[in-house]
């Protein structure tokens, strides 16, 4: 084993036993930072596959923001931090059953079509910010344009659906219209 | 033999995490927790494009451009996800996706919306009435 796959399978079993804690835990905000855990240790997948801008981007987004996002979101709703004994619905099983039976076609899938193939990372070309910055302005420009659009919608949807009721849209709006 | 790996080791982490996720939206019961199971999922389709891309050696790194899109949209998902996670709330008192019956956005708001709509209401009654006055005094 050279030491690129000792990483990778030692990433690989952070990111499955911390996913296997989000799952189960009886805590929503622990559950929230094993998230943390299991993104970080994803991160560090990208960077042994050579996509380094795409590592630091996870770990600015991911777990920057959305864990974040997630954290404030359990805070708003008021969710108890102690541990909670009815955070599953009671049919526990079946739901164990379909993920174990898609986990295991998927993994089936997988291995009987690429198990005897390599990823040859000696001498690849590093996804940089310079590559990945050339490529999505070079040949994926549109789809990142359409992107843009869809974040503003994203953006103005979000803005819409958690403004408040229509007596306190007034000043908000009058506000706005001032500055 | 230089630096390689078995491209079925991230395919099986990332078929591995994908159900985990799936277990996670199909078991948890808070809203927000459901949306953790989704972000996995997606984290696990992530894996699949670099592990793609880097069995294709793409110098334009296609496979990774792809999954920097997912993940702008799995940040704009979730930004809309717990929108909408907290227009619940503030409807329901709870986010229990197990609970949640009616979804439509019907005329019967909670009680004190409809304490402040009697109000409005009266309000506008009494201001008739008070323009109605002169009306009738003259």
């Amino acid at each position: 084993m050279s030491w690129v796959q000792v990483v990778f399978v030692l990433l690989a079993l952070v990111a499955v036993a911390s996913a296997l804690l989000v799952v189960t835990t009886r805590n929503m905000v622990h559950a929230a930072l094993w998230l943390v855990v299991t993104l970080g240790a994803i991160a560090g997948i990208y960077l042994v596959l050579a996509a380094e801008f795409l590592a630091w981007v996870q770990v600015l987004i991911y777990v920057g923001a959305v864990v974040v996002l997630l954290l404030f979101a359990l805070m708003l709703t008021k969710a108890p931090t102690g541990p909670q004994p009815d955070l599953d619905v009671a049919r526990t099983v079946p739901a164990a059953v379909v993920a174990v039976l898609v986990g295991a076609l998927l993994v089936a899938t997988v291995v009987a079509g690429f198990s005897d193939v390599a990823i040859d990372l000696e001498g690849t070309v590093v996804g940089s910010a310079q590559s990945t910055g050339a490529t999505v302005f070079e040949k994926w420009v549109l789809p990142f344009e359409v992107l843009s659009v869809l974040l503003l919608a994203a953006l103005i949807g979000a803005i819409v659906l958690s403004r408040g009721d229509e007596s306190a849209e007034v000043p908000e709006a009058a506000r706005r219209g001032g500055r | 033999m230089g630096e390689s790996m078995p491209l079925w080791w991230p395919l099986v982490l990332a078929c591995v995490l994908f159900a985990i996720g799936a277990y996670g939206v199909l078991v948890r019961r808070n809203a927000v927790l459901v949306l953790m199971g989704v972000e996995l999922m997606l984290n696990a389709v992530n894996i699949n494009l670099v592990a793609f891309d880097a069995y294709f050696r793409d110098v334009m790194h296609g496979g990774q451009t792809l999954a920097l899109f997912v993940i702008v949209i799995a940040a704009a998902e979730i930004g809309l996800a717990l929108a909408i996670v907290l227009r619940v709330f503030r409807t329901h008192g709870h986010i229990e996706v197990d609970a949640l019956r009616e979804l439509a956005d019907r005329d019967e708001p909670s009680a004190d919306e409809t304490g402040d709509r009697l109000d409005r209401a009266g309000a506008d009654r009494a201001l008739a009435d008070r323009a109605d006055q002169p009306e009738e005094a003259r």
